[in-house]
């Protein structure tokens, strides 16, 4: 068991001014949870084409929904977000991108990258067919 | 080695857990987290191929495109990248807002039997699938 010891906390977040870089952290955090439920998604597809026309015909069916089309496009924009955000977190690790205009750009062009592939890829998606 | 705790133990506490952070295994999973977030980088090309080109199949289709050798790899390796990566990810989600030593415990736990269960779900429709039956 852990010894409660009292020390000095840090402000809560309500206390700061809101940034981007803030509310993108926990956009972060928000499209990994979103990622891990919706890995459920891909699993259950995985399995359902390798049961059988009937497994994958129910799977179809649930992803020709309108509510399965905008979780199959929520998922590729937290993909494509998370992606972006994810190596903004790679570059600081590696000790880059933290003045003000660096980390203000990196973050811009996460946020603005995700939208942007998003889209593209649903545009190609449907183009070659795979909206039916 | 000697005893990390106890009255045996010749180490302070800071010393204890120096280098062990919340999660008590070290930086090895912050690493692993790094190593399978490069890994997905350099697959996400290969799979958005590979779902473009599933996209709008029939399921005898699908199965013999997802059978087939570098596609079923390329599966394989998002998949244990991406598993590996959100149990990682997930536990440390836990440790930073389950602060109940025993409900901690359940969660870690249960996000353990999730994540291996999923991609040994997934393994198992790939290499059916590469199997042909
Ligand atoms: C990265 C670009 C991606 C795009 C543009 C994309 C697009 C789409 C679209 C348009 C659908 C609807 C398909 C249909 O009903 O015919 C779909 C379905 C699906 N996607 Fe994706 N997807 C992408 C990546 C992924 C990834 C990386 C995964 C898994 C990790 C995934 C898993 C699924 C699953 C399980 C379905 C349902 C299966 C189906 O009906 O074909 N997708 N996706
Ligand atoms: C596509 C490439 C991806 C990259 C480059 C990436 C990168 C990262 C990085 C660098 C972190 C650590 C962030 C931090 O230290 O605060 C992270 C956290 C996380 N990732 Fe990913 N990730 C990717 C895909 C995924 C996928 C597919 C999932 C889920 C299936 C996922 C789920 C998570 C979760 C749950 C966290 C923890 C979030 C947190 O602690 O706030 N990631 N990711």
């Amino acid at each position: 068991m852990t010894i409660r010891i009292e020390r000095p906390l840090s402000p809560h977040l309500q206390i700061y001014r809101w940034t981007l870089t803030m509310a993108l952290s926990i956009v972060h955090r928000a499209t990994g949870v979103a990622l891990y439920f919706g890995t459920l998604l891909l699993v259950w597809w995985l399995i359902a084409v390798s049961s059988g026309p009937g497994a994958y015909a129910a799977v179809q069916s649930f992803t020709a929904s309108w509510i399965g089309r905008l979780i199959a496009f929520g998922y590729t924009w937290a993909l494509m977000h998370h992606m972006l955000s994810g190596v903004r977190h790679l570059v600081w690790d590696l000790g880059y991108g933290f003045k003000p205009a660096e980390r203000e750009w990196l973050t811009r062009a996460a946020l603005i990258g995700g939208i942007l592939l998003t889209v593209l890829l649903w545009i190609v998606a449907y183009a070659i067919g795979g909206g039916r | 080695m000697q005893p990390l705790s106890g009255p045996k133990s010749m180490r302070t506490p800071l010393g204890r857990v120096r280098n062990l952070g919340a999660s008590h295994t070290g930086t090895k999973d912050f690493w692993r987290q790094r190593v399978t977030a490069v890994a997905m980088i350099l697959l996400i090309v290969p799979m958005v191929v590979v779902m473009m080109i599933l996209l709008g199949r029939n399921q005898a289709g699908a199965a013999q495109i997802l059978g087939s050798p570098p596609i079923a790899i390329i599966m394989l390796l998002f998949v244990v990248a991406s598993i590996w990566h959100m149990k990682i990810g997930m536990q440390v989600i836990i440790e930073d807002y389950v602060h109940d030593e025993k409900t901690k415990l359940a969660s870690i736990m249960a996000n353990n039997f999730f994540s291996v269960t999923l991609a040994l779900a997934a393994a198992y429709a790939i290499f059916k699938l590469s199997s042909g039956v």
